[in-house]
C-alpha cells in the first residue's frame, strides 16, 4: 500500500468536463445544452500508487481520463501535474508532458495502425521524443520492451491482424511503456478479452507497475477486476464522485448506497453463495447528464432518499482512507 | 421424453483456407423446465451452437448430427417448417439488443407482428397481448412505449423488448446468446432477476450461453464447458463449480478474480486459445494445459461419463487433475 505522507504525483482539483450538445427541436440561435460529462472531480495520485476507477456506462469515468491527457478539453478545473497545471498547457507543451502519461486503450485491434508492423508502431514513441537515436538503439530498446510484455522476438516484423485480442493488448501496453512513463492510464484495458487472457495481463501489469515504479489509473466496469488491482478506488455516477477509499475498505464496508447496490449486483462465480445473496436492485435507468437530479445525483435511485437530498449536493467527506458523497452517511 | 436432445452436432464451416470446424461432436439434453449454461470463450463455438439449432447458420456452414426438439428432428429442416419452430416452440435473445430490433419500426410493432403471423391474432388482440408481455417482463409504461422506436430505449430496456418478444407465443425453449454480455452490472442484475422469475412462471427451459461464469451460477442448473468446438466438462452446476475435474475448467475457474475473496496474483492459464484452422492432433487443450502427456498428442480424449451425470473429455485420472480444488 502507498504511503499517504508522499507528495502526490498528480492532483485533480474540481474537474469539470461539459460537451455542448444542440437541444432537440431547438433552432439554430437556441444556445445548446451543456452535458455535464465530468462534474467536479477532487483526487490526489501517488508515485506507484493504481487507482480504480468504476461505474457504470456514462457515469463519465472515459472522459474523466481523457481529460487527464489533454484529449478532451477540461471546462473547469485545474490538474497539477508535478505541480504544474496541465489544463494551461497548449498542444505542443502537453505533447511533451505526454512523455511521462501514457494511456492504455480498451479495443486492442483498433487502437493499433493496421498498416504498421508491431516493432514500428512500438518505436514510434521514441522516434517522437528521441529523434536522435539510432536505428539499432531504437531496435534494441524496442525487443527489450517486447521481452517484458511477454512477445517472442520473432513477431517484431508482424502486423496486428495477426495477433490475438491479448497479444495487441501485449503490443499496446509495450508502445505505453517505451518511454518509461511516471503514469499510465488504462481505459478498459481487459474488458474485450477473454477470462482466461484477461488474468494474464491484469499479472503483466501488475509486475510491469512493480518493476518501472508506475502510477497507474486504471479505468474498468468490472468491480472483480479494480478489486484485484487498485490500491484505491473511485466509485463515479453520473460525473460525480460518489466514494473514493483504500480498495480493502471499499471492498469490505461500503458505505455509500450506489458502491453497495454496484457490488451486490456483481454475480459471484459460486452457485450457493450467488442464489443465497441480496440483490439490491436499483430501479429505473440512469437519468440523463444533460439534466441531472437537483442536489445529490443518485437521489432519484437511491432505496434511502431522503427530502434533504433533492436540495444539498453532497460533497466527499470523511478520512484519507475512506470518503463518502452522501448526506445520509 | 427430454425436450431437447442433441447428437454428434457438428458445425463446419468451409472457408478460402480450408473447413473450420467450429462445434465437434456435441452432444447434450434438455429436460422441461431446466437451465442447461453452456460456457467457453470467444471461439469456443458455443454461439455456433445456438445459431444451428434456430436454422440461422451463415451460408457456407454445414451442419450435421442430429438434434430432437419434443421427438421432431429440426436440424437442416426447410424454411417453412422452421419458421413454425422458431418463434412458436424455440425462442432466442441475442447479445446485442440494439441491432437484434429493426430501428425504422415501432416497439410495439415488431411485438405485434409476432402475434399476428404466427398466431393469426387481431391487431388489437395483437396489441393487448403485447403490453401485457412487455408489463410482465416490468417495462414501465408499456402502453406508451409500444408507439416508441428502439433508439428511445436503454441498452436494458431494449433487451427487456427482446426478452418479451422471444416470450410473446409461449415457447417451450429459449435460448438466451450473451443475453447481459453488453449491459451494466446493475442492469445485468435486474435481467437476470427477471429471467429467473419467467423460468419459474413459465416453465421454460433455457440454454444460456455466456462465457461469464457468475451469470451461470445464479441461474444454471447443468453446465457444458466448450473449449476450441469440443465439450471439455459437463455436470450440474454444482459440480462444475465445487468439483471441476477438467483441467481447463479448473484453470478458467481460479482465473476470474472475484470480489468475495482475496488473492495477490491471479492464477492464469498460459497461451491463447488454438487457431480453428490450425488446431494441433489430440486434445485441443494441450499446448495450455499443465497434466499434458504424449497421449494428449496422439488423439483427442473422447468424452467419457465417469460418475452419474458428469462427463468430461480428459486422459488424465480424476485424482490427478482434483488436486487442487477450491
Amino acid at each position: 500500500m502507498t504511503q499517504v505522507t508522499s507528495n502526490a504525483i498528480l492532483e485533480i482539483q474540481d474537474l469539470k468536463v461539459q460537451f455542448a450538445i444542440k437541444q432537440k427541436g431547438g433552432w439554430p440561435w437556441t444556445p445548446p445544452a451543456q452535458l455535464k460529462a465530468v462534474d467536479g472531480v477532487s483526487i490526489k495520485l501517488y508515485q506507484g500508487e493504481t487507482l480504480g476507477v468504476v461505474g457504470e456506462s456514462g457515469c463519465g469515468k472515459s472522459t474523466f481520463a481523457r481529460a487527464i491527457i489533454g484529449l478532451v478539453k477540461s471546462s473547469a478545473g485545474n490538474i497539477l501535474w508535478m505541480g504544474q497545471d496541465l489544463t494551461r498547457y497548449n498542444e505542443t507543451e502537453l505533447r511533451a508532458v505526454r512523455q511521462d502519461i501514457q494511456m492504455i486503450f480498451q479495443d486492442p485491434l483498433a487502437s493499433l495502425n493496421p498498416r504498421m508492423t508491431v516493432g514500428d508502431i512500438i518505436a514510434e514513441p521514441l522516434q517522437t521524443f528521441f529523434p536522435n537515436l539510432t536505428k539499432p538503439e531504437v531496435k534494441a530498446k524496442v525487443k527489450a520492451m517486447m521481452d517484458k510484455v511477454g512477445l517472442l522476438p520473432n513477431v517484431i516484423n508482424r502486423y496486428p491482424h495477426e495477433f490475438s485480442g491479448g497479444q495487441c493488448q501485449r503490443i499496446g501496453i509495450a508502445r505505453a511503456l517505451i518511454l518509461e512513463p511516471k503514469l499510465v492510464i488504462c481505459d478498459e484495458p481487459v474488458s474485450a478479452l477473454d477470462v482466461s487472457i484477461q488474468a494474464q495481463v491484469v499479472n503483466l501489469l501488475k509486475s510491469l507497475q512493480k518493476e518501472m515504479g508506475l502510477s497507474l489509473i486504471f479505468i474498468a466496469h468490472d468491480l472483480s477486476v479494480v478489486k484485484h488491482i487498485s490500491d484505491r478506488v473511485l466509485v463515479m455516477y453520473l460525473g460525480n464522485e460518489v466514494e473514493l477509499a483504500t480498495s480493502d475498505e471499499l471492498f469490505n464496508h461500503p458505505k455509500h448506497p450506489y458502491t453497495h447496490a454496484l457490488m451486490s449486483a456483481v454475480p459471484l462465480p459460486d452457485p450457493d453463495k450467488e442464489r443465497d445473496k441480496t440483490i439490491a436492485l436499483l430501479p429505473g435507468d440512469l437519468p440523463s447528464p444533460i439534466n441531472p437530479p437537483s442536489g445529490c445525483v443518485f437521489r432519484t435511485r437511491c432505496p434511502q432518499a431522503q427530502p434533504q437530498c433533492s436540495d444539498i449536493k453532497p460533497k466527499l467527506t470523511g478520512d484519507e482512507n475512506h470518503q463518502v458523497a452522501c448526506l445520509l452517511v | 421424453m427430454k425436450l431437447l436432445e442433441v447428437q454428434d452436432l457438428e458445425v463446419k464451416f468451409a472457408t478460402p483456407e480450408g473447413d473450420v470446424v467450429a462445434v465437434n461432436k456435441l452432444n447434450f439434453s434438455l429436460d422441461k423446465g431446466q437451465t442447461l449454461g453452456i460456457v467457453g470463450e470467444s471461439g469456443s463455438g458455443k454461439s455456433q451452437t445456438a445459431f444451428a439449432l434456430m436454422g440461422l447458420l451463415a451460408k457456407n456452414g454445414q451442419i450435421s448430427g442430429s438434434a430432437k426438439f419434443a421427438g421432431q428432428e429440426i436440424l437442416n429442416l426447410p424454411e417453412q417448417q422452421l419458421n413454425h419452430i422458431r418463434a412458436e416452440q424455440i425462442a432466442m435473445i441475442f447479445q446485442d439488443p440494439m441491432t437484434s430490433l429493426n430501428p425504422y419500426m415501432k416497439v410495439g410493432v415488431q411485438l405485434m407482428e409476432v402475434l399476428i403471423k404466427h398466431k393469426g391474432m387481431s391487431k388489437q388482440e395483437a396489441f393487448q397481448h403485447s403490453v401485457r408481455m412487455l408489463d410482465a417482463v416490468k417495462m414501465p409504461e408499456a402502453k406508451k412505449r409500444m408507439s416508441m422506436y428502439p433508439h428511445e430505449f436503454s441498452g436494458g430496456m431494449r433487451q427487456r423488448v427482446m426478452i418479451a418478444m422471444a416470450l410473446l407465443c409461449q415457447p417451450k425453449l429459449l435460448i438466451a446468446d450473451e443475453p447481459t454480455t453488453a449491459l451494466d452490472v446493475t442492469v445485468q442484475a435486474q435481467i437476470m432477476a427477471l429471467l429467473n422469475e419467467l423460468k419459474a412462471d413459465f416453465d421454460t427451459s433455457i440454454i444460456m450461453i455466456t462465457h461469464d461464469l457468475g451469470v451461470v451460477a445464479g441461474i444454471c442448473d447443468s453446465v457444458l464447458v466448450m473449449y476450441a468446438g469440443r465439450t471439455m466438462e459437463y455436470g450440474s452446476v454444482r459440480d462444475i463449480f465445487y468439483q471441476p475435474t477438467h483441467p481447463y475448467t479448473q484453470g478458467l475457474l481460479k482465473a476470474i478474480p472475484r470480489l468475495d475473496t482475496q488473492g495477490e496474483t491471479l492464477p492464469t492459464i498460459p497461451g491463447n486459445p488454438p487457431n480453428l484452422l490450425r488446431l494441433p492432433v489430440g486434445c485441443p487443450f494441450q499446448q495450455r494445459c499443465g497434466f499434458v502427456s504424449e497421449q494428449c498428442q496422439q488423439a483427442a480424449p473422447e468424452l467419457i461419463e465417469f460418475a452419474a451425470g458428469r462427463q468430461r473429455a480428459c486422459f488424465h485420472s480424476f485424482t490427478n487433475t482434483s488436486g487442487s480444488q477450491s
